[in-house]
């Protein structure tokens, strides 16, 4: 049963008042409870069922500037209080680090909660095994449609206590319910795959069955029978879902973290232009029932917004307490990483933009992890659809792009079409001058 | 006797009766328990950023009927606990007739020694030699401007009941170390990263200052792309080195022979058993018998002993990867593929040492056989679409190749190529076959498992190359 409040208190209380008498000069604790059902159904059929249920506790204690970590799924007394031994016969041995401390007092978070991050709805098995079905039903209804990879539904809630010993504690209790449909499309010896899904923190903002199962056939139906071009330099043009992923790069760039240890190419950027005029990127925390929204971070700072980019200046990193002192700088509390990021929207149509040159790539898959934070190189292998003349053409696959972020982030150009769909957002992103490989 | 109940209102005949009365009539099942103790001790920026020791345990409890799989998990190992999960199996398969597959193997086969690789070494002496690693690593040259080290320990326990008692056991030491340098030079950055790992003791990979070879091999590999300039970009011959590079392998054709997809005919080798699916002198297997090696297993994840089982034989497809479920699926038996990441997880059928065997060619005739092509040394991770069949891997030591010689190096890209046409690709197969040094992680659906990869150095006819250079 899910666990309340109370309950997740009265451990991580003991935790803190434990550590304190075993000889910890501070500590934090976080006890996280989540419990998860999903289904999985397979040509429109039942496949699995799993129900998870997780309780666990991660204790970190200080002696001065040394510190140590434990976690552990057993919350006996007598485990925790062997748990907190170790940990602090650990953090003895472990030599001192002067940027080791719980954050600022006066940066805890103690404002109000309403934010609607949790949806009471429960969904029996049955319900969620029809609307999953609902949707592999619509991309079945599509001749191409041969298969599926399986498609499915989840429903997670967790509850939370983070608590620390300079009086901080608190924690609040969130729901996410997920709906993926993946299918399988053949065609003349050509098979391919694509997927839909939808993420929200209330069921009723999910994508419905049918605009679920629609979308994942069309995809995978327009990628058939796919051709390889030759290889050259030329404008690409990213999907939403692609080109969330170049800003989450982007914010790998700049954490306190890489730019302490000077481990990025956006080392000593601030205030310096690193995207063209019409650039601002934003990390926003406090929208409604958005999937990256949250009151604190991990160390329980409270999260402010962000503009980190500003008419394509630099203006902002996302700091923690710990390399954040490296730096000189406090906490803006992205120990959890960034919240709701997002591009502002461009001044162009997605018409203008697929427009905006004779020959473009539209990019709607990469595979790979090609970003290499440090250098800025970037080469993934892709797939997508050839644009000539504003006009879709035909597939492309197995080719590469490749390219530098200082030279792309420069070229990117946006389109008006934001939406908040996942944590990370960005419009149609076009870049100019990308070498794709191909033949 | 399990070890599992103590402390807990269970005890062994307690739990197998309520694990027999839920899985009599299902086609399959088990009660799978784990304890796992690991630790992740990190030298980061001069310092020791983080030492974090992790307790878990718990129970997965399972139960098949036809192709239907009900699984329920939870870390509270109590009588009230298992009842509730056995209801929530009940009522996914609903009416269940099966008939109870009893039939499991037996093995008294062990591939490494029970042994506690955290505990058995104390953290003081840990980072010890994590502070030794970082002063070495910076001592060895100016230019190395920082140095991130970890030890990553892990001893996991697990006993898997099934119905009418059958209680199989293993107990899984694993240990990783890693050493990652960045140098700097004339305003150029660039890393390199190397690691070594397996089923034993630290102490086997620190003894005689061994340690140093891996911090060496990181400062060479960064300072070689130091020297790097763009990588060309289109189709070209490739001559893959020997040992890490079977990346290749594990994604061109390994996922791709995985059961599940091949069941569920969503992989491009579904129909292709008894066919020729690479050249001539390819031949690939799956091995989980290998001495204390990363991918190793005594017995799988639902208890069959784990084997070396024939992939590609001389460029014919013979066998796929099979865990219970899918080879009962599909009338074949188990191959010991059978892996889950934790109780938390499903199993699934997974890839445990994939090795392609050598062939006759030396890596010199290779190079020499090449106009223009490029020569990958080290690389970093790989993925696959098992449908399109289309997969990738990144080279992290790349040199470019004219007229028959090794020339600069170049800066790191992204591979593409297509599985089943890659292996067909294949020219020369070399003798030099080499295991990876014990370091790899495999991901599926959310889980990883650590794998081992090997091969011979190899030259394939054509590969897409993702540089800048056209």
């Amino acid at each position: 049963m899910f666990k309340e409040d109370r309950f997740l208190k009265k451990i991580a209380d003991f935790c803190i008042s434990k550590s304190k008498d075993l000889g910890s000069t501070s500590s934090n604790v976080l006890v996280m409870n989540t419990i998860s059902e999903n289904v999985n159904i397979r040509n429109k059929k039942l496949d699995g069922s799993e129900r998870s249920e997780n309780l666990g506790v991660t204790l970190t204690t200080y002696i001065g500037k040394k510190k140590a970590s434990i976690s552990s799924t057993n919350l006996s007394e007598n485990n925790l209080t062997e748990l907190a031994k170790r940990c602090i016969d650990s953090a003895k041995v472990t030599p001192e680090d002067e940027y080791n401390s719980l954050p600022d007092q006066e940066l805890h978070f103690n404002g109000e909660k309403n934010l609607e991050l949790y949806d009471n709805t429960h969904l029996s098995n049955d319900e969620k095994i029809n609307f999953i079905k609902e949707a592999e039903e619509v991309a079945f209804s599509h001749d191409k449609i041969v298969n599926t990879n399986g498609s499915g539904f989840s429903e997670t809630k967790s509850n939370f206590i983070l608590a620390n010993s300079n009086g901080f504690s608190d924690g609040y209790k969130t729901s996410q319910f997920t709906a993926y449909c993946e299918v399988v499309s053949k065609s003349n010896g050509s098979m391919e795959r694509d997927y839909e899904y939808s993420s929200k923190r209330h069921y009723k903002d999910l994508l419905t069955p049918k605009q679920i199962g629609e979308s994942a056939a069309k995809l995978a139906i327009s990628k058939l029978n796919p051709k390889k071009i030759e290889s050259n330099k030329m404008g690409i043009v990213f999907d939403k879902r692609i080109a969330q992923n170049l800003l989450s790069t982007f914010a790998s760039a700049i954490s306190s973290n890489t730019i302490s240890k000077g481990t990025t190419f956006l080392k000593d950027c601030l205030d310096k232009k690193i995207f063209n005029d019409q650039i601002n990127i934003i990390d926003k925390a406090n929208i409604k029932k958005a999937n990256g929204s949250r009151y604190f971070d991990s160390e329980g700072v409270r999260v402010e917004d962000l503009q980190l980019v500003k008419n394509g200046i630099l203006k902002d990193y996302l700091i923690e307490t710990y390399s954040g002192k490296k730096i000189n700088r406090k906490s803006n509390g992205r120990s959890s990483g960034t919240t709701n990021l997002y591009f502002e929207n461009g001044d162009k149509s997605f018409d203008q933009l697929i427009n905006s040159e004779k020959k473009l790539l539209y990019i709607k898959e990469t595979i790979g992890r090609g970003a290499n934070i440090i250098t800025g190189d970037y080469s993934v292998g892709a797939s997508g659809v050839m644009i000539e003349n504003g006009k879709f053409t035909y597939p492309v696959s197995e080719i590469t792009i490749a390219g530098n972020f200082n030279e792309m982030f420069k070229n990117i150009i946006l389109a008006d079409d934001l939406e908040f769909k996942y944590s990370t957002n960005s419009p149609t992103m076009l870049v100019n001058g990308i070498t794709v490989g191909g033949k | 006797m399990s070890s599992f109940f103590k402390n807990t209102d269970l005890n062994l005949s307690k739990a197998e009766k309520i694990v027999s009365e839920t899985l009599n009539k299902c086609d399959d099942g088990e009660l799978y328990l784990e304890d796992t103790k690991s630790e992740s001790i990190v030298l980061d920026d001069n310092k020791i950023k983080s030492s974090n020791y992790t307790k878990d345990s718990g129970y997965g409890f399972r139960a098949i009927n036809g192709d239907v799989v009900a699984y329920s998990h939870s870390n509270d190992i109590s009588e009230k606990s298992l009842k509730n999960s056995s209801k929530n199996l009940k009522s996914t398969l609903k009416n269940s007739e099966g008939i109870y597959n009893s039939e499991i193997k037996k093995t008294n086969q062990k591939f490494y020694n029970d042994l506690d690789p955290v505990d058995e070494k104390n953290l003081s002496d840990k980072i010890k030699i994590l502070n030794e690693i970082n002063e070495y690593s910076r001592s060895i040259n100016r230019s190395v401007k920082q140095v991130t080290a970890n030890f990553l320990g892990e001893r996991k326990n697990i006993e898997i009941l099934r119905c009418g008692g059958e209680l199989l056991k293993d107990s899984r030491p694993l240990v990783r170390i890693n050493v990652s340098v960045m140098v700097e030079k004339n305003g150029r950055k660039e890393t390199g990263v190397y690691g070594v790992g397996g089923r034993q003791s630290y102490d086997e990979f620190l003894k005689n200052d061994d340690w140093k070879k891996i911090c060496d091999e990181a400062y060479r590999i960064a300072t070689t792309n130091l020297e790097s300039k763009a990588s060309p970009a289109g189709e070209m011959k490739v001559v893959l080195g020997p040992g890490w590079p079977a990346i290749l392998i594990h994604e061109a054709v390994g996922h791709g022979l995985e059961g599940d997809f091949n069941r569920k005919k969503t992989s491009v080798f579904h129909d292709l058993v008894g066919k020729k699916v690479a050249s001539n002198g390819v031949t690939i297997i799956d091995d989980g018998t290998i001495d204390k090696r990363r991918g190793s297993l005594n017995i799988d994840d639902e208890g069959t002993p784990t084997e070396k089982t024939v992939l590609i034989e001389n460029g014919i497809l013979k066998n796929f990867m099979q865990d219970r479920l899918n080879a009962r699926l599909m009338n074949t038996k188990s191959t010991g593929n059978g892996r889950r990441e934790s109780y938390k997880h499903i199993v699934m059928p997974r890839m445990r040492n994939t090795i392609m065997l050598n062939g006759n060619n030396t890596q010199d005739e290779m190079i020499k056989s090449v106009d223009k092509g490029i020569f990958a040394v080290s690389f970093g991770g790989g993925q696959v679409d098992i449908t399109s069949g289309k997969f990738v891997f990144s080279c992290t030591e790349a040199y470019e190749i004219i007229n028959g010689k090794i020339g600069s190096p170049i800066k790191g890209a992204t591979l593409i190529g297509d599985g089943p046409s890659s292996l067909k690709e294949v020219l020369m197969v070399g003798n030099d076959m080499m295991l990876d040094p014990g370091i790899g992680t495999c991901g599926k659906a959310g889980q990883g498992v650590p794998v081992g990869v090997g091969q011979p150095s190899l030259l394939i006819d054509k590969m897409t190359v993702g540089g800048t250079q056209i």
